[in-house]
């Protein structure tokens, strides 16, 4: 069974452009920023999801811990449905967030061993030596025992990530979303970061959601991958077949466009052309549509649904075929 | 003959902390000219952010240079008096930070941020604020009028990113310096980025420091390459012969480390074992010794710095000369 189960999740912002939205007139227009979001994840399973920056990935992430309200959906986390506040604060209990700004995520205001025994000490989980049990975390990732002492802004880049992987596992959560773990890491820790959360999740059986826009780390450490793109989800499916043979084409295109460590590979043409469109101005039809190479008079007029293309696959495209695609 | 349009000598600065200075960088060394695009990876916490917020004279008040200059056009730039060193930095010099949040105060909208940065110009607030909407356009951002109205928290990370080199890009920079430009961003705009970039430096002939983590993004961009650790530059080649030709044992580490490198799935990441050395204490000998697989008994003292090639250098006892 699913640990984390999401049906058809939808996130709209009342559209307040600076001040004029303090007068919140009734027909007060709304932003949508997602919608038709379902997927699972299962215990012990890391679903990675990547997509287009600002297609809404991090409101996600908030929405399913209940930091962002949703207008539509349904969420349940461990076998109960999560819609009150209260249902989210449980879930809290065992669910932990990476931010995605890693250095801001940190108050200034507190040293880095303050930062990682308050979980502890919020959540009645102090032991009685907390020094050592700060130590024994920043141990874990790899940092000495006296950035005890320092204040986040003390810390390097890729240090203060560290302080937040360390804050994420210190209660033992069953899942854990991540909102890119590892940038501003060098390729070195953050082998050793996912190292760290592959190693915990297959001694405390931990499930997570991974964020990224690193390929090359998601294909290593997803067993799926979602991919997302102006608010929807476009393709889903087991990692290996995704990235061997990517089905929809904003999948194929941003796999396509992946830089390689060899300047002797460069590419002259890699960005998709085309405006990217904002969710202010949301194509008709598909998403995708107004950059889509493959785009044909039905995609600009009605817009595809998810649907299921081979085992466990799933993709938002009119004419997405893998038999078609095979025969290339 | 010109001086190159940066030149970073010797450079040493610490932090100092409760538990004693954290000597941050120790030496460096840099040159940067004309029309060039220059990458700067390493180790995290090698002090790579700190190299550049000295370049932009933007350490923090714990900071201090203890060591060395930092030459723009031939001029040292550490020893300018406070507003000429502004001056500097808001017209010939600019930076893109390497988190975009803490480049911008939150109630401030983007556009009166744009506006701003233009203070230097005596150009009217419509002008400056059409040159803000231009500049957003030109980072792939629709909707610029809307953006303008918004306030940092209301735009995703990588919107917030565009608009951070947007602002660095306002006043034509010579020098530009870009901590992490495109982590933040998914590679389909990052590779517009990149492409943005690429063609910056063939239309205004200024130099562009690009700091990454991702070897990829700086095999595509960079002319040249430095490698830093714990502090010191350990080697400085063209980027072809960094990824083809690498000599210092660190360079090969990390080259090795990247997962983009390597098709077939691993169930273990490759890292570097070992940490980087304590900064507050730093060692006598190389710095990569207790790490390093060619170590022999030299290496306890300080390698000197040797050119293998005119255009390719490397800190090590081993493989050096
Ligand atoms: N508080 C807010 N008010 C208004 N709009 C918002 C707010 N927060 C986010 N948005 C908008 O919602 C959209 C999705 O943002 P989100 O941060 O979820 O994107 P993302 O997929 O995480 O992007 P990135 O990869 O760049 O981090 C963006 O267009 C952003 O401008
Ligand atoms: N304000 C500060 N006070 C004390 N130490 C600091 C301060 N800022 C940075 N340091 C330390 O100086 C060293 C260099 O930091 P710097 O931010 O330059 O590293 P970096 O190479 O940019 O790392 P990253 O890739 O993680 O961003 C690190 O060990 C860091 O802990
Ligand atoms: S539905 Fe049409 S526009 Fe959308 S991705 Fe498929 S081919 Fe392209
Ligand atoms: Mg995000
Ligand atoms: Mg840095």
């Amino acid at each position: 069974m699913s640990l984390l189960d999401v049906q058809d999740l939808a996130v709209s912002l009342p559209l307040s452009l600076g001040l004029s939205g303090a007068f919140k007139p009734k027909t007060a227009r709304r932003l949508e920023i997602f919608s038709d979001i379902s997927f699972a994840v299962a215990a012990g399973e890391t679903l990675g999801l990547v997509g287009e920056s600002g297609s809404g990935k991090t409101t996600l992430a908030r929405a399913l811990l209940g930091l962002t309200p949703t207008q539509a959906g349904r969420i349940t986390f461990d076998g109960r449905l999560r819609a009150t506040q209260a249902d989210f604060a449980q879930m809290r209990r065992t669910s932990a967030m990476m931010f995605q700004d890693a250095v801001a995520s940190l108050s200034p205001r507190m040293t880095v061993g303050a930062l990682l025994a308050e979980p502890l000490i919020i959540h009645g989980q102090a032991p009685r030596d907390l020094a050592a049990k700060v130590a024994d975390m920043l141990h874990l990732v790899g940092l000495t025992a006296d950035f005890a002492a320092r204040y986040p802004h003390e810390l390097s880049g890729g240090q203060a990530r560290r302080v937040g992987v360390a804050r994420a596992l210190a209660l033992n959560p069953k899942l854990v979303i991540a909102d890119e773990p590892t940038a501003g890491l060098d390729v070195s820790v953050q082998g050793e970061i996912l190292n760290l959360m592959r190693d915990l999740k297959t001694r405390l059986g931990l499930s997570y959601l991974i964020i990224s826009h690193n390929l090359a780390m998601i294909r290593h450490v997803s067993d799926r991958i979602a991919v997302m793109y102006l608010g929807r989800l476009v393709e889903i499916g087991p990692t290996r077949a995704v990235f061997a043979q990517p089905l929809h084409p904003y999948a194929q295109s941003l796999i396509a466009a992946e830089p390689l460590p060899d300047p002797r590979k460069r590419r002259a043409d890699l960005a998709i052309s085309g405006e990217i469109p904002s969710l202010l101005h949301r194509p008709k039809g598909c998403v995708f549509q107004s950059r889509c190479p493959q785009a044909q008079a039905l995609c600009r007029s009605d817009a595809p649904v998810l649907r299921a293309l081979g085992p466990n696959r799933l993709v938002r495209c009119h004419f997405a075929d893998p038999a078609r695609l095979q025969e290339d | 003959m010109k001086p190159p349009l940066l030149e970073i000598t010797d450079l040493s600065v610490a932090y100092q902390t409760d538990t004693g200075p954290v000597m941050a960088l120790r030496g460096a060394n840099l040159v940067a000219r004309a029309g060039e695009v220059i990458g700067i990876v390493g180790e995290s916490g090698c002090g790579k952010s700190t190299l550049a917020a000295a370049v932009m004279n933007l350490l923090p008040a714990t900071a201090k240079v203890t060591g060395g200059a930092v030459r723009f056009l031939g001029q040292d730039i550490l020893t300018l008096a406070p507003q000429a060193q502004r001056a500097l930095r808001g017209t010939a010099m600019a930076m893109i930070f390497q988190d975009p949040m803490t480049a911008f105060n939150p109630v401030l909208t983007i556009g009166d941020h744009l506006v701003d940065f233009q203070h230097q110009s005596r150009a009217p607030y419509r002008a400056k604020l059409a040159r803000a909407r231009d500049q957003l356009a030109l980072v792939g951002l629709s909707d610029p009028d809307v953006i303008l109205r918004r306030y940092p928290h209301q735009l995703s990370g990588g919107m917030r990113q565009r608009v951070a080199i947007a602002a660095a890009l306002l006043m034509n920079p010579q020098v530009l310096v870009a901590d992490e430009p495109t982590t933040a961003l998914d590679v389909t705009t990052e590779a517009q980025i990149l492409h943005l970039l690429r063609n910056l430096r063939q239309t205004y002939q200024g130099t562009i420091v690009v700091i990454s983590h991702h070897l990829g993004v700086v095999a595509e961009l960079c002319d040249r390459v430095y490698v830093m650790y714990a502090g010191q530059v350990v080697e400085q080649a063209m980027v072809d012969d960094l990824f083809h030709a690498a000599r210092h044992p660190y360079t090969r580490a990390l080259l090795a480390c990247d997962p983009a490198s390597f098709p077939n799935l691993t169930p273990v990441l490759p890292t570097i074992p070992g940490r980087l050395p304590d900064l507050r204490d730093p060692p006598k000998g190389c710095s990569f010794a207790p790490r390093c697989a060619l170590r022999s008994a030299r290496c306890t003292v300080a390698p000197p710095w040797a050119q293998v090639s005119p255009s390719h250098g490397v800190l090590c006892h081993e493989v050096g000369a």
